[in-house]
């Protein structure tokens, strides 16, 4: 187990193997994204209450998911490079960041979208989701502005691996805030004790776009993870040979 | 055209789903150019160190 799991985290070995994870990825990512959105948006029945604005959903959920899990693998993997030194873990939390900052925007774009026919505000300053998810996007930027104002990569890991650490709490916070305060977002809908509250007609292409967008997600992660790990290596003798050799990279 | 209306919330449902396109698109276009500038530095250092010897 060990073995497989210092195997994995060996630049060289993990360079070659996301190049060959990676697209395998993104077709059923793509698949499922594509299903979904036609689902979401001519299949599944209207709302009986927000009318087709509800369709919001199949893009905002998605989005917002994302912007908490890419949160999730930049501290974790921050942490087990503080704690283990593992030089891959730090470029998988380098990576993480854009991503996860991407979503988060999606997340909060779309969010606001959906609330002015539905809130009839843009924005609410005293919406504790909302406002969780503006300093969520705030802790991506002020990682990703740590990272590029330290020169020397092992210090940034360190600083930048302790700041996504502390921000955890941020995410915890965005996740239970509209079952610790009053808000205007609406509470769960898929993670419930007495299941899921929506339509199968509904449910089904949301959960193909979920699975459609954390595949996607992955890909591109892997992608970004690849880059991360060339930068970083790119003085040692696995690159060079690497560059040199016919096939390239 | 009806179907494209939304029951005239079109305009907010057609532009969160733009959107998400526009901002995956991109991400996926900076990873690639970043991958192709990262590949080609470390290409063109290795070759000059390469000829230099």
């Amino acid at each position: 187990m060990w073995k497989l799991f210092h195997q994995l985290a060996s630049p060289p070995h993990f360079y070659r193997l996301a190049a060959v994870i990676a697209p395998w990825l993104a077709v059923p990512g793509i698949l499922l994204i594509a299903y979904g959105v036609y689902a979401g948006l001519f299949l599944a029945p209207m709302d009986y209450q927000q009318g087709d604005a509800f369709r919001i959903i199949y893009v905002h959920v998605p989005s917002a998911y994302l912007s908490m899990m890419a949160y999730m693998i930049m501290a974790i993997s921050g942490g087990i490079g503080l704690i283990w030194r593992i030089k891959l873990s730090h470029a998988v939390a380098a990576a993480s960041a854009p991503l996860g900052a991407a979503f988060t925007f999606l997340a909060l774009v779309t969010g606001s979208i959906w609330g002015r026919p539905m809130w009839g505000t843009w924005w609410e300053w005293g919406d504790p989701r909302l406002t969780s998810e503006l300093i969520l996007l705030f802790l991506y930027f002020g990682y990703m502005a740590l990272r590029g104002a330290i020169d020397d990569t092992a210090k940034a890991d360190k600083a930048s691996a302790v700041l996504a650490l502390v921000g955890v709490v941020n995410v915890v916070i965005v996740h239970f805030s509209v079952e610790w305060w009053s808000s205007l977002h609406q509470g769960a809908t898929l993670m419930r004790k007495d299941g899921p509250a929506m339509d199968p007609g509904m449910l089904y292409p949301l959960l193909a776009m979920i699975l459609g967008f954390t595949f996607l997600f992955g890909s591109l992660l892997l992608r970004r993870v690849r880059t991360e790990v060339l930068f970083r290596e790119r003085r040692t003798r696995w690159v060079r040979e690497m560059i040199l050799s016919p096939e390239g990279s | 055209m009806e179907g494209l209306a939304m029951g005239n919330y079109g305009a907010y449902v057609w532009s969160c789903f733009g959107l998400t396109l526009v901002v995956v698109l991109f991400s996926d276009w900076r990873a690639r150019l970043r991958q192709r500038r990262v590949y080609r530095d470390i290409e063109v250092r290795i070759k000059a160190l390469e000829e230099r010897q």
